[in-house]
C-alpha cells in the first residue's frame, strides 16, 4: 500500500457508519463534480437491521475499470488516484460501471459519460481532507496517516481483495475488527453479539 | 378571528414549502466568493462550527471548519445542506397581513401599517381581558440575546406572565429533575469526556439521527475497549453495535432503571463513600426499588432479565461511565422520575465530577442550553433563577431598573398556553421561533385552539403552518443574518457570526421586538442598538445566578472557541466539567437521591387500541421542519413520514413494506406507508414527527403533562393500527410514489411542493442516488 499524496490514507469501517448520508450529502459539494454526488450508500438489508455500507473509490493499483475501458478514458495520476472518464474521449458504454468489483463508477446519461470518486482531487492535492470523511460524524469514513490511524483507532487495515482468480490490491483501505477470522462480519464489533440475533429477546419469552 | 385565510393547498402554492436544490445561481455559477464567515449549524444542540461561503449577500456554500474543537470539521446531513434554507423562493420579504382576496391568502404591507395594527390590537385585548391575556410563544432556535430579550419583552414590554417557550417540548424534564437533585440545570460534562468513560450507557436517545457527532464521542471511547449499553425500543443505527442491548417496552424506562439500581445494591456494585460524603436520601431510593429483581424488570420493561442483570454489571464495575439520555426517556408523563432514575445510577456508583464520569442529557434543540437560561421560560429569569424567589427577582429587577413588583409571577407552560387559549382565557398571541401545530400533541385541538384567538401576530422568515393562522407576519430574520451567541449542548457558550444581511424588508428579529416595546410606551427598558448591548445586560442579568455568564465577552468566546458557564468573573476560565471534589449545586453541596417507584403512562394499551405508538425524528429533519421540509435534498433523503412496525404485527395485519395502513388513536387517525422492520419491538409502532396536517404524527399523541416539567408524553400513545387501501414503492427510506398512488383527500397536497425527484430522477439514466 502506498499512500495518497502527503502520507494521507482513507479508510472505510462499516461497523461504525450509521446510514446517515452526510458523505452522501457533501459529494455533490466538492469542487470536480458540483452538484453530482459520487460516493454510494446503501442499507445491507434494512428489513433486518439498520446496517449501512458506504463505498467510495478503493483506487485500486490496476484498475479494472481502466483496463475493460475501450476507448482508453479512464486515468490514474502520479498520485494513484483514479479519475473519472475523461470527457472527450467517454463513449458512455458503461463497460467500467459493469467491470468494477467494488460497483463505484456511476454512469450519467445526459452527460453521457461515466463518473466517479476521485479522492476529492480538488481538496487533497492541496492538503485538504476528502469531504465525506471530513463531514463523516462516526468517522467510519476517515482520512489521516497510517501513524495516526494505530494511534488512536481500532481494528486492522486490509487493502487487498480478491474477487475469484482476481486479487486486487487497492489505495483504500478497509478496516476489519476480526482479521484471520474468515470472511468479514460488517454487522458490528465486539463479542456481545449474542443479542442480535434476537434483539427483543421474542425467542425466550415465547 | 385567527383562521387559514384560503385553502391549504393555495397556501402552500404560494408560500411553500418548495425546495431549494442548489446554490444560488446553480452548481455551475462558479465558485468565486466575497467572503467565508466562521459560524454555526443552526440545526440541533451538538452547535457544529461551520465556515460559510458568501457572495453578493447570499450564502452559496459551506466549508467544513476544522478548527473547531467540538466536530472538527464533521457535519450531519442538515449541517452540509444547511446553506440551501437561504435565497429560498418562500422567504418573507415583507410583513404579511391575512387577506383572502390575496395570493395565498397574506399580502405584503408596510412596516408601519403591521406594527401599529400589532400595537393596537395588543393594547386592545390586554384592556379589555387584562394584561395576562395576551400570550407569547418563543423558542430556543433563538440565540441567548435574543432569548433574554423575549423574556424581558414578555414581562416588561407586554407585562404578560404567560410566556413559554419550546424548549417546554425538549429537555425541560432533564432541567427539572438536574435542578431538584444537583442543584444545576447543565450538561455534566464537556463532551471530551466521553472518549475517557470505559462504559457508556444511552437511554432512550437516538445518537446516530438527533446527534450524530456525539457518535464519533462514543467510537473513541468503543476504540479504547468501552462497553456500550443501548435502551430504546428500537435498534437505532448505534444500537446495532451495542454489547448490550435493551429493547424497552415504551414507558418503562424507570422500572429498567430502578431494577438495575436494586442489581448494583444487591451485588454491591456501588460506591459507599461516594455515597456517604456526598449524597443524601440513598436508603430511600433503594428502599423504593427493593422488590425490582431482574425477573420483575423483565416483566414490566419486556427486556430479557440476564441482559438488565449485565447492564448493571457493566455500569457498576466500570471505573468510568457516562450514561447518556434525551427525549426517549424525557417526552413522558414520568420524564422528570425517568431522569431521576438515571441520576440515581450515577450517584449510586459515584459516576459524577471525574473525567469519563457523568450523566446528562443531550439536548436538542440548537441552543436549548442556553435558551432555557436566559428567562423565557414561564419559571424562570435570566441566570436561570426562579421567577417566584423574592431574591432571584430583586437581583433582576435591578439589572433591569424596574420595581421589583412589575416582573410578573409564574405563567403557564406551552401546551398550558394553547389550552387556556382553547379555553378562551387566553385571546392574544404573538409567537417566535415555535411550530405549535406541528410540534404540540394533539394536532387537531392545537388547530380549534389557534381559531379562538382575537389577534395572532407571529414573527418568522418562512410561513410556517401555525402562522398559516395569523392576522400577521413579521418578516424576520434567518439565523445567519445576525450575531449573538448560543450554548451548546456541552454547556458551552459560542459565537454566532452573521454572514448576510435579510433580504428584501425583512428585519432583525431583536429590532422587531425592540420597535413593538418602544411602540407599547416601554421603550425605556429597552435601549439596546446591538445585539453585543443585550449580551452585555444579559452577562450582568445572569451574575450571581447558577448559568452565570458574567465573566464571559464576545470576545473571549471566540478567541477561546467557547466557554463553559459558569463562568462568574472577569478571567473566570469557565467550567467545562460540573461536580469535580464531589461538590453539587444544592445548598448543602450534597447530591439528592430521589426515590423513583415505577407508574405506567397516562395511557396504556388495551383491546381497543393495542399497540404501543412511539414518535420520534429522523437525521434528515429538524424539529417541525419550518427549515429543512424547504431543502430538496434533506427531503429527498426521508420524504414523508413512515410508520415502522415488526414482521410480527405487520404479518397479524397482512401489511408488507409499502402498504398503507390507517393508525388511530383516541385523538386522531392517519393513513400512512409502512416499513416492515426486525428493528422495532413487536407491540410498538414507530412514526416520526417532522410533518404537518395529514401526515401529522401528533394528530395521534396525548396532550397530557409531566406534573413537573409539563412535557407531554409524546413517547406513549395507545394506538390501533388497520391495513388501508394503496400501495407505494418504498425503497429503503426513500419513498418512491405517484401522485395517483395517494388516494382519497390527501393525494394532491401530499405530492405539492416535493420535487418532480421523486417521479423521476433528476439525473436521466443515472445508476446512483
Amino acid at each position: 500500500m502506498k499512500p495518497f499524496a502527503g502520507d494521507q490514507i482513507f479508510v472505510m469501517d462499516h461497523s461504525r457508519c450509521i446510514g446517515c448520508e452526510a458523505c452522501v450529502q457533501a459529494c455533490e459539494e466538492c469542487g470536480t463534480h458540483r452538484g453530482q454526488s459520487l460516493i454510494h450508500l446503501e442499507y445491507v438489508d434494512r428489513d433486518v437491521a439498520t446496517q449501512t455500507a458506504p463505498q467510495v473509490c478503493m483506487h485500486c493499483e490496476n484498475p479494472t475499470c481502466a483496463q475493460v475501458c475501450p476507448a482508453d478514458a479512464i486515468k490514474q495520476n502520479e498520485d494513484g488516484v483514479v479519475q473519472s472518464a475523461l470527457k472527450p474521449r467517454c463513449i458512455g458504454c458503461s463497460n467500467c460501471v459493469l467491470a468494477c468489483p467494488f460497483g463505484v463508477p456511476k454512469y450519467f446519461a445526459r452527460a453521457d459519460q461515466m463518473m466517479k470518486c476521485d479522492n476529492c482531487y480538488d481538496r487533497t492535492s492541496v492538503g485538504l481532507k476528502p469531504m465525506c470523511a471530513s463531514v463523516c460524524p462516526s468517522q467510519a469514513l476517515w482520512y489521516g496517516t497510517e501513524e495516526e490511524f494505530a494511534a488512536t483507532r481500532s481494528g486492522e487495515l486490509v487493502f487487498e481483495f480478491r474477487f475469484g482468480h482476481q486479487v486486487v490490491p487497492t489505495k483504500v483501505g478497509v478496516v476489519v475488527h476480526d482479521a484471520g477470522l474468515g470472511p468479514v462480519d460488517v454487522s458490528g464489533t465486539g463479542p456481545a453479539a449474542d443479542w442480535r440475533d434476537d434483539p427483543f429477546g421474542l425467542e425466550s419469552a415465547s | 378571528m385567527a383562521t387559514r385565510p384560503v385553502s391549504e393547498k393555495e397556501l402552500i402554492a404560494r408560500f411553500g414549502p418548495h425546495l431549494n436544490q442548489a446554490p444560488p445561481g446553480g452548481w455551475n455559477a462558479g465558485l468565486e466568493i466575497d467572503r467565508e464567515v466562521d459560524t454555526h449549524c443552526c440545526f440541533c444542540g451538538q452547535q457544529c462550527g461551520i465556515r460559510l461561503k458568501v457572495r453578493d449577500n447570499e450564502v452559496v456554500g459551506f466549508e467544513p471548519r476544522y478548527d473547531f474543537p467540538f466536530n472538527e470539521g464533521k457535519l450531519c446531513p442538515k449541517g452540509v445542506k444547511r446553506y440551501l434554507q437561504g435565497s429560498h423562493p418562500d422567504r418573507l420579504l415583507d410583513p404579511v397581513e391575512r387577506d383572502p382576496s390575496a395570493p395565498g391568502g397574506f399580502r405584503p404591507v408596510d412596516w408601519e401599517h403591521a406594527m401599529s395594527r400589532t400595537t393596537s390590537e395588543i393594547q386592545r385585548i390586554q384592556g379589555a381581558y387584562g394584561k395576562d391575556s395576551f400570550a407569547v410563544l418563543s423558542g430556543v432556535s433563538l440565540t441567548n440575546e435574543k432569548s433574554y430579550l423575549m423574556g424581558k419583552f414578555a414581562r416588561l414590554g407586554l407585562q404578560t406572565a404567560n410566556l413559554d417557550y419550546n424548549g417546554r417540548l425538549c429537555m425541560v424534564s432533564a432541567g427539572v429533575a438536574n435542578k431538584r437533585a444537583l442543584g444545576i440545570d447543565r450538561a455534566s460534562n464537556p463532551w471530551s469526556d466521553i472518549p475517557l468513560a470505559d462504559v457508556i450507557f444511552v437511554a432512550g436517545a437516538n445518537v446516530a439521527e438527533c446527534a450524530p457527532i456525539t457518535t464519533m464521542y462514543i467510537w473513541r471511547a468503543r476504540d479504547r475497549g468501552a462497553k456500550l449499553i443501548v435502551a430504546d425500543p428500537r435498534v437505532t443505527p448505534l444500537a446495532r453495535t451495542a454489547d448490550v442491548f435493551l429493547g424497552l417496552r415504551p414507558g418503562t424506562d424507570s422500572a429498567l432503571m430502578g431494577t438495575i439500581l436494586n442489581v448494583l445494591v444487591q451485588n454491591d456494585w456501588v460506591d459507599h463513600e461516594f455515597i456517604e460524603q456526598h449524597t443524601v436520601r440513598f436508603e430511600e431510593a433503594i428502599e423504593a426499588v427493593s422488590g425490582y429483581t431482574p425477573e420483575w424488570g423483565a416483566e414490566v420493561t419486556g427486556v430479557p432479565a440476564d441482559r438488565i442483570v449485565e447492564a448493571a454489571r457493566l455500569w457498576g464495575t466500570s471505573a468510568t461511565g457516562m450514561l447518556l439520555h434525551a427525549r426517549g426517556i424525557e417526552h413522558h408523563t414520568k420524564g422528570v422520575e425517568n431522569v431521576w432514575s438515571c441520576i440515581n445510577l450515577g450517584l449510586a456508583t459515584g459516576k459524577y465530577g471525574k473525567p469519563g464520569c457523568g450523566v446528562t442529557t443531550i439536548t436538542g434543540q440548537g441552543n436549548g442550553q442556553g435558551g432555557r437560561e436566559q428567562g423565557h421560560k414561564c419559571d424562570q429569569l435570566p441566570g436561570n433563577r426562579d421567577i417566584e424567589n423574592p431574591d432571584h427577582r430583586a437581583a433582576v429587577a435591578e439589572v433591569w431598573g424596574c420595581d421589583v413588583d412589575e416582573i410578573p409571577g409564574k405563567g403557564l407552560t406551552a401546551q398550558e398556553i394553547v389550552d387556556a387559549i382553547h379555553d378562551g382565557e387566553i385571546k392574544g398571541l404573538l409567537s417566535i421561533c415555535f411550530n405549535p401545530l406541528v410540534s404540540l400533541p394533539d394536532t387537531k385541538h392545537t388547530a380549534e385552539a389557534l381559531e379562538k384567538l382575537e389577534y395572532y401576530v407571529a414573527v418568522d422568515f418562512f410561513l410556517n403552518e401555525t402562522a398559516q393562522y395569523a392576522d400577521v407576519v413579521l418578516a424576520g430574520s434567518l439565523h445567519e443574518e445576525d450575531e449573538g451567541t448560543t450554548t451548546s449542548v456541552e454547556g458551552r457558550t459560542i459565537k454566532i457570526n452573521a454572514a448576510i444581511d435579510p433580504p428584501g424588508n425583512a428585519r432583525r428579529d431583536w429590532e422587531i421586538i425592540i420597535e413593538l416595546a418602544e411602540r407599547l410606551g416601554r421603550g425605556k427598558y429597552f435601549p439596546f442598538r446591538s445585539t453585543k448591548e443585550i449580551f452585555d445586560e444579559l452577562r450582568a442579568a445572569s451574575h450571581g445566578g447558577t448559568a452565570d455568564y458574567y465573566g464571559m465577552t464576545w470576545e473571549r468566546i471566540e478567541e477561546e472557541q467557547g466557554i463553559f458557564w459558569p463562568c462568574p468573573q472577569e478571567g473566570h476560565p469557565g467550567t467545562p466539567r460540573l461536580y469535580e471534589g464531589g461538590r453539587f449545586y444544592t445548598e448543602d453541596g450534597r447530591a439528592r437521591f430521589t426515590p423513583v417507584e415505577f407508574r405506567p403512562p397516562a395511557e396504556v394499551v388495551d383491546d381497543e387500541y393495542p399497540t404501543w405508538l412511539t414518535t420520534g425524528r429522523v437525521i434528515s429533519q429538524y424539529l417541525s421542519g419550518t427549515q429543512t421540509r424547504r431543502i430538496g435534498p434533506l427531503v429527498e433523503q426521508y420524504p414523508e413520514p413512515l410508520c415502522e412496525m415488526h414482521p410480527r404485527l405487520a404479518e397479524q395485519l397482512g401489511v408488507e413494506t409499502g402498504d398503507f395502513v390507517t393508525v388511530t388513536s383516541r385523538r386522531g387517525s392517519m393513513r400512512l406507508p409502512a416499513r416492515v422492520v426486525a428493528t422495532i419491538r413487536p407491540d410498538t409502532v414507530f412514526i416520526p414527527y417532522h410533518w404537518p396536517g395529514d401526515r401529522a404524527a401528533n394528530q395521534l399523541t396525548n396532550r397530557a403533562l409531566d406534573p413537573y416539567s409539563k412535557i407531554p408524553e409524546f413517547k406513549v400513545s395507545a394506538v390501533r393500527v388497520t391495513k388501508a387501501d394503496g400501495h407505494v414503492e418504498v425503497r429503503d427510506r426513500r419513498v418512491h410514489t405517484l401522485e395517483e398512488d395517494h388516494q382519497g383527500t390527501s393525494a394532491g397536497r401530499r405530492r405539492s411542493g416535493l420535487p418532480p425527484l421523486l417521479q423521476t430522477p433528476t439525473q436521466g439514466g443515472e445508476t446512483g442516488r
